[in-house]
């Protein structure tokens, strides 16, 4: 599984392959063209779905978050996943979350 | 002075099941004789004494609808949703021209959606609570059919769902024609769906003793009133049609496949898998359809047996028919449409319902198949149509459907 982090002894987190990593996962899950997912594209924004807006549902992420904990092997207890907007959030927790544990490894 | 009674129309047909993914498939198959029973292939079955049923064959739903879409219903709210496109699209109505809360939903489902369920409780075991997915519930609810349907058309009238065992699909008939007689609704979307051959499905059928066991010979092992039939032939798909007040399909000039015309329902009380034995609550059911129609019993031409293949049912199904009909069952036409589809469960009574209507449309009747030596000695000496289809009018027909848990349900059919 590539979750995104450098090969072992290298102590720094390779952002742009998590950020490219995640809206893969998102283009997959969600049936949206790559190109349609920006850092500020909102999750539930509430309209169609189209360029700003995955067009999901509540349930749609939560199931989506569950497939991040699977695919980076990390916990987002629901009063996290709760603040997560955008996409840009959830790339920015995730990386959040990697480092935490690269850090509580050393 | 009474008012006269709303009459209540089919407009629509549509169908997914093992012998094939539309109608027009389904019919060609049924005229011609044919099998849709095979070895499965969706699972392993080398731990199952039975091995074989009716898969609905190369269906891809996501020809259909967007595939995340597809990935948020089970297989039998795909068949529900994909056999609906096919009955509205048939019918030609335009729901965007009709009073929203005028349309309705009433679908049959004896089992819903069971492998979501199974997938469910194996994440649940293997991986704990927290990873259990928020769609396990959504999916697997009995009534997922009828409110995806309500959903994608718009329809916001009557919606419910039945689920009376292997009668599922016709209690929902009964129940829609009853909406729209009773003046709750102009347009009913019903019938029913299964997708129940999954592993607990089948383990579960076996079990309890209902199913064919003949591995060596698949195709002919839905063998309804034939002396060597030893069980029913585990199936799924969906049968579902387009009903319809009949001044409402007249006035846009729909076209008419059949008038339903009489509704019976009963119970056997009497035990939870075995039918009655002298078939005292089935013949109940087919008089009191009859009596609602306004028929006369020796008026019936053809009867769609429930016909599932099994040594009690099938006995009892003649004996009721018997005691209904006196003389006149030995000039009645019979025919279990099982014999090539097998017993798809809760939609069971849609896609034979849709086989009736077809057959008033045609003036064909399909054959019981594998139906080489009647069960003579045990009183199965009746016109079953014997493995050939023949071509007749018909103007009158009865379609049965009898559930574990006693449920009967006999819907009387016209030509209109």
């Amino acid at each position: 599984m590539d979750n995104g982090s450098h090969p072992e002894g290298c102590n720094v987190i390779d952002k742009q392959a998590i950020e490219t990593r995640v809206i893969e996962l998102i283009s997959e899950h969600f049936n949206t063209p790559k190109d349609n997912i920006k850092r500020s594209t909102t999750f539930q924004g509430g309209g169609q779905a189209g360029a700003d807006d995955i067009g999901a549902d509540s349930l749609d992420v939560v199931e989506f978050i569950m497939e991040l904990e699977d695919e980076f092997d990390i916990q987002i207890p629901d009063t996290d996943a709760e603040k997560i907007r955008t996409v840009g959030d959830v790339i920015d927790y995730i990386i959040g979350k990697l480092e935490e544990r690269k850090n509580q490894e050393q | 002075m009474a008012t006269p009674r709303r009459r209540v129309v089919i407009t629509g047909l549509g169908t997914v099941n093992p012998l094939g993914l539309s109608c027009e498939e389904y019919w060609r198959g049924l005229v011609n004789g044919q099998s849709g029973i095979a070895l499965l292939t969706s699972f392993d079955t080398s731990q199952f004494k039975v091995k074989f049923g009716g898969e609905v064959k190369n269906f891809n739903p996501e020809a259909y609808f967007d595939k995340v879409s597809v990935r948020k219903v089970d297989r039998f709210t795909q068949f529900a949703l994909v056999a609906a496109e096919e009955a509205i699209r048939d019918s030609g109505i335009d729901f965007g021209r009709e009073d929203p809360f005028r349309c309705g939903c009433i679908l049959g489902s004896g089992i819903g959606g069971l492998k979501e369920f199974e997938l469910g409780h194996e994440t649940l075991l293997s991986k704990g609570p927290t990873r259990v997915n928020p769609f396990v519930i959504p999916k697997m609810i009995v009534n997922s059919a009828a409110g995806n349907i309500s959903i994608r058309y718009g329809l916001r009238g009557p919606n419910t769902t039945v689920s009376t065992a292997c009668s599922s699909a016709a209690h929902a008939i009964a129940d829609a024609c009853t909406a729209i007689r009773c003046g709750y609704a102009d347009v009913m979307i019903t019938g029913g769906s299964e997708a129940a051959v999954t592993p607990m499905g089948l383990a579960g059928f076996i079990a309890c003793r209902a199913l064919s066991e003949r591995n060596e010979d698949p195709a002919g092992a839905s063998r309804p009133f034939d002396k060597d039939r030893d069980g029913f032939v585990l199936s799924e798909g969906a049968g579902i049609l387009v009903l319809e007040e009949y001044e409402h399909a007249k006035a846009r000039n729909a076209n008419i496949y059949a008038e339903i015309c009489g509704i019976g329902n009963t119970a056997d009380a009497y035990h939870i898998t075995q039918p009655h034995e002298e078939g005292l609550g089935a013949a109940e059911a087919m008089r009191a359809a009859i009596r609602d129609a306004g028929w006369n019993p020796d008026e019936v031409q053809y009867i769609n047996a429930h016909g599932t293949s099994t040594p009690l049912g099938d006995v009892a199904e003649t004996k009721a028919i018997k005691i209904v009909f006196g003389d006149h069952a030995r000039k009645l036409m019979i025919s279990s449409t099982k014999s090539m589809i097998g017993h798809l469960l809760g939609a069971s009574g849609g896609a034979e319902a849709v086989a009736c209507a077809l057959s008033i449309r045609h003036g064909v009747l399909h054959p019981t198949i594998n139906l080489h030596r009647p069960d003579i000695e045990c009183g199965c000496d009746l016109d079953y149509i014997p493995n050939v289809a023949r071509e007749v009018r018909v103007k009158k027909v009865l379609s049965n459907s009898f559930g574990f848990g006693g449920h009967n349900c006999c819907l009387a059919l016209g030509a209109v």
